[in-house]
């Protein structure tokens, strides 16, 4: 009797215990916005391109980019995020995995955010990345390895989309990898875009949600119309040299111009000691909390 | 870079593309529709119960490897063949997969079907421009705005797209299928190629550019729906042709604008009009440089 007593709780440990790393995901996620709060609420402000390592090219893209060509241009209108720019958490997440019903391991893991309904599938089945003639899509092709409880992800095959949404543009050559981690009812994304076309290093950032299993998501909804009507083809955009708009961001915080151009250099903390000219406002008065939309101090 | 510049390119396109590894990839593109990809300019291949339909039949010498990529995807007699403009890289296997294609039901020949100014440009070749062997020219040409065919169950639209890449410029239009195939109007990871010397513009190409948007339609929020096959480089939807539109448009506004200041095709060029966009459309030896592209839109506006 005792004999089988043990080997019964062998059995109930091996069937209950870590057999493969993976961790559940699975639930209702709303963001949390202490990070970055005003670029990812309200919004970015033109030409801000602070802590971006832009190059020469993504730059000039930037301040050419004028926002009437989402009023002009039907095509921009519905046109969602990226998965990278998805995973600023500016809507709320649903995650839930399929598991293979023999082996009981996660084969894949579905997202879907409030933001144009966007779906997206990581598949953690060991699944070879599509051709490089197959079509791109904005949520790209995601595949996800476990680093003991950290879900790793790999996704390429972007459509060209935006790093800031202030033009800061991002190519349809990026790839982007997120590291998933989950502490409680905490999950920690952190996120690393390589685009060798619009940055000279990798960008790094890291997003946070909660667990709410209350959130209800809507339907998001979308129908494109002419807003500003123009004659067929028009592009708005800024000729080189001609954007009024590019120094309004430094002029408002006090800052010097250079810094507000972004570039590798500016992303460290050695950075700050260069800065020279800095006069920042006597008081904030717009985005100075910024931690839900609705107290953003918007003007 | 001188006015021969541009026409020693055009002759130059078989070559920068006959180095590419000859290996055939086949796509489904979606419905009756395949691409085939890596024989030079993308085939597409439409295929059903008639037999099969191509857009472009890629280089000559790739045409054995074409061939063998069409016959997995439908034993079927080629019954037609589409060409999207005159190009070696688009036009070099119309004999040769016209004639592999036949079969003893279907020996042929098939039609080849292309714009009128295709078939001008293949017999009467510019001084210093190689011959096209009789055998290679289309034996169906169009000189209306579009012609229309119906094929395997689907409607087929042939349009024509004035002085754009070329003066010979057709776009064709899968409609059930809802594929579109436009040559090298469209070519995602490259500059255009404005061949002015047969007959390119880039304000015709823009047109075309925009005539495209004009056909697709995405599935939901800019994605999916009309697939679009471009001359070069992976397939793509509307959202991918807007990019591209954009570009040239851009970059044609600023070339204008220059052209309005009074400077000449030097400092054109110095000014560095596309640089926001040369690390993405021309990569360390891409056929078309950013110098080539502005030099072609130069000349293209400049009275």
């Amino acid at each position: 009797m005792k004999l089988h007593t043990g080997l019964a709780a062998v059995l109930l440990l091996a069937a209950t215990g870590p057999l493969f790393a993976q961790q559940d995901f699975a639930g209702e996620w709303a963001p949390l916005y202490h990070e970055d709060g005003p670029e990812r609420l309200p919004g970015p402000e033109l030409a801000d391109y602070t802590e971006l390592p832009l190059n020469d090219a993504a730059r000039l893209r930037a301040d050419s980019w004028d926002a009437d060509r989402i009023s002009v241009v039907e095509q921009y209108q519905c046109r969602p995020h990226g998965a990278d720019y998805s995973m600023r958490g500016l809507g709320n997440l649903r995650i839930w995995a399929d598991v293979d019903p023999i082996t009981q391991k996660i084969v894949a893991i579905h997202t879907h955010l409030l933001a144009w309904d966007s779906e997206r599938t990581i598949y953690l089945d060991g699944r070879p990345h599509p051709s490089a003639n197959a079509p791109h899509t904005w949520q790209g092709f995601s595949t996800g390895v476990w680093e003991g409880n950290m879900l790793t992800i790999t996704t390429d095959h972007l459509k060209e989309n935006y790093i800031r949404r202030n033009g800061v543009p991002r190519s349809d050559k990026a790839i982007f990898t997120e590291h998933w981690t989950r502490h409680g009812d905490y999950l920690t994304v952190t996120t690393v875009i390589e685009d060798p076309v619009f940055l000279t290093e990798p960008l790094v950032r890291s997003d946070n949600w909660y667990l709410d299993p209350g959130q209800h998501i809507g339907i998001f909804g979308c129908e494109y119309a002419s807003e500003l009507p123009k004659p067929e083809g028009t592009v708005p955009h800024h000729l080189p040299g001609t954007n009024p708009y590019l120094h309004e961001f430094a002029n408002y915080y006090g800052l010097p111009y250079d810094v507000t151009r972004g570039g590798a250099e500016t992303l460290y903390p050695e950075y700050r000691s260069k800065i020279t000219g800095y006069h920042p406002p006597d008081h904030c008065t717009r985005y100075c909390t910024c931690t839900t939309l609705f107290n953003c101090n918007l003007p | 870079m001188k006015w021969p510049t541009i026409a020693v390119a055009a002759a130059l396109l078989v070559p920068a593309i006959r180095a590419q590894p000859a290996d055939i990839e086949t796509l489904h593109v979606q419905g009756n529709v395949f691409a085939l990809f890596g024989g030079g300019g993308n085939v597409t291949v439409q295929t059903g119960p008639e037999g099969v339909l191509l857009v472009d039949t890629g280089l000559a010498d790739a045409a054995p490897k074409l061939m063998a990529a069409i016959r997995k995807l439908s034993p079927g007699a080629v019954r037609y063949v589409i060409n999207t403009h005159v190009h070696a890289d688009h036009t070099g296997g119309n004999a040769a997969l016209v004639k592999m294609g036949a079969t003893p039901e279907m020996p042929g020949p098939a039609r080849v079907i292309a714009y009128l100014n295709v078939m001008d440009r293949m017999s009467t070749p510019a001084p210093g421009e190689p011959a096209v062997p009789a055998a290679n020219w289309p034996n169906d040409t169009y000189s209306t705005p579009y012609k229309d065919l119906f094929f395997n169950g689907e409607a087929v639209f042939v349009t024509h797209i004035p002085n754009a890449h070329t003066d010979g410029d057709s776009i064709v239009f899968f409609r059930k299928s809802d594929v579109l195939a436009v040559g090298d109007l469209f070519m995602p990871d490259l500059y255009p190629f404005i061949d002015l010397a047969h007959g390119g513009s880039v304000n015709g190409l823009i047109a075309g550019l925009n005539k495209i948007l004009e056909i697709a339609v995405p599935a939901k929020y800019q994605e999916g729906g009309t697939m679009i096959v471009p001359g070069h480089g992976r397939l793509c939807d509307e959202a991918d042709v807007v990019e591209y539109r954009d570009m040239v448009t851009i970059v044609r506004d600023r070339v204008q604008d220059l052209i309005k200041q009074g400077k000449t095709l030097d400092q054109v060029k110095a000014a560095k009009p596309s640089r926001d966009y040369d690390t993405q459309y021309a990569a360390q030896g891409a056929f078309i440089s950013a110098d080539a592209f502005v030099e072609s839109i130069y000349k293209s506006l400049k009275p």
